[in-house]
């Protein structure tokens, strides 16, 4: 699991230095920022994302609802907790209006601290799971299936980003549903397909015309089954892609009567066909390389166009592409020339 | 001016590239060299350290290699291995004078 990050957003510097320490001691360890404004804030989470953003709500410029305001249509994911000292109920309710998931007194949070504390630990782990705003850890399909079995009658206004959709139940019964220009069933289909985002209860609409006849429970089948066969559809397109780009490869390999490919990343795990010490000459790849460099940097020889090596056993050539460097294997047979304009080629249709 | 020019006397900015070849021993000593006594003696003694790095390299990465190349956009370094040491050929590449391979 990655390390949480947490930005912490007042105007008091003080206040930052210690929330910082004090979350910093939370059991998942969370990577914490802090900004002192509004402007500074956004520029941190456009630059990197984060998991919660725990807000203040009184600073000079831009004040925390604001800040709370462009937040919810910018990262519908990072979740927001506001932490402030006005003790006021306009203020709370305009905060959850917003879609903050918790709203705490400075002075509570004194007092409270572990329960604080333990509110914002679940919190963070509760984003990994996804899940909708006010209902925590629930899918868009559990939250319709419960106001269906308590058979109510409301108006779920559901928000992700800039996109609003909206149901009808009537009596836990199915009435219409709208987003981005659909209606009916197929407007249902795709908002089922939502992973996140926010949702509040408005009233009722009894007048609304019934546009969707089947029953909730077979919708939410039907779309269950059409999400499990989507992304099964797509393993076997991604499997049957990488099984064609190996077979495309090997019979490369052999057409060209090279011995073995191995394609080295600046960092991370090469990638190797025909030979079985892909780490020991991904290393040397590497070395070369480095070693290389420094030495043109020295004698100011320009870029390096490509290494070339040779032993009674094997002639090898290594050429950068891609931001990979190649390194190509050939027979002892092969005449340097030669081995240049075939591993240029090779190299080219590598990825094709 | 002649006194500014004494005191701002410019410095040639660019190095010829080397031209020639030399032989080292296992510690990067040269042993004979063909390359002009006015290219920096210090800078051989580098192009030598590194392709004897390379040739070491190669051999802890279980691949010995014979004959290392390095291809640059405007100088050829290739070096034989010879008994630890290595004879190293260094060809400028200039638009005049490409040589082959």
């Amino acid at each position: 699991m990655d390390q949480p990050k947490i930005l912490i957003l007042d105007d008091e510097a003080d206040w930052l230095e210690m929330c910082r320490e004090m979350l910093v001691q939370l059991p998942s360890q969370p990577d914490v920022r802090t900004a002192s404004t509004g402007a500074k804030a956004m520029a941190q989470m456009d630059a990197e994302p984060f998991r919660l953003l725990i807000c203040d709500l009184k600073m000079p410029r831009i004040d925390g609802l604001q800040v709370l305001a462009i937040v919810r249509r910018r990262f519908p994911d990072l979740r927001t907790v506001v932490l402030t000292g006005l003790e006021d109920e306009e203020f709370r309710s305009r905060a959850y209006a917003l879609g903050v998931d918790l709203f705490w007194l400075k002075t509570d949070m004194q007092q409270n601290m572990k329960m604080f504390l333990d509110c914002l630990e679940s919190l963070l782990g509760r984003d990994l799971a996804g899940g909708f705003r006010g209902i925590q850890n629930k899918s868009l399909m559990d939250i319709i299936q419960m106001e269906c079995l308590s058979r109510n009658s409301t108006l779920l206004r559901l928000t992700r980003g800039p996109l609003v959709a909206k149901i009808w139940l009537q009596d836990g019964e199915l009435i219409d549903a709208e987003v981005q220009g659909a209606h009916g069933e197929a407007a249902f289909q795709k908002i089922l397909y939502w992973k996140s985002g926010t949702f509040e209860n408005l009233p009722a609409e009894p007048n609304r015309p019934r546009a969707i006849e089947k029953s909730v429970n077979a919708l939410l089948l039907e779309s269950a089954q059409s999400m499990d066969e989507e992304q099964q559809a797509q393993t076997e397109i991604i499997e049957k892609t990488s099984h064609r780009k190996t077979v495309w490869r090997i019979s490369l390999l052999a057409r060209e009567g090279a011995e073995f490919v191995v394609a080295v990343p600046p960092e991370g795990e090469p990638e190797a066909w025909g030979t079985q010490m892909v780490e020991q000459q991904a290393k040397w790849t590497r070395r070369a390389m480095e070693i290389s460099r420094q030495l043109s940097d020295r004698l100011e020889a320009g870029p390096i166009s490509y290494i070339s090596g040779s032993s009674a056993e094997r002639n090898v050539l290594a050429l950068n592409r891609d931001n990979k460097v190649f390194l190509v294997g050939w027979p002892p047979d092969k005449v340097d020339g030669s081995v240049l304009e075939r591993t240029k080629k090779l190299v080219a249709s590598w990825d094709s | 001016m002649g006194f500014l020019k004494k005191l701002f006397r410019r410095q040639a900015a660019v190095q010829d590239l080397p031209s020639g070849s030399l032989t080292v021993d296992r510690n990067g000593n040269t042993i004979t060299s063909t390359i002009s006594s006015a290219y920096p003696a210090n800078l051989l003694k580098e192009i030598a350290r590194d392709v004897l790095k390379l040739f070491q390299e190669a051999r802890d990465s279980q691949m010995p290699l014979a004959e290392v190349s390095i291809h640059f956009a405007s100088l050829r370094v290739t070096a034989r291995e010879l008994r630890g040491g290595a004879i190293i050929f260094l060809f400028p590449q200039t638009a005049m004078l490409q040589t082959p391979g």
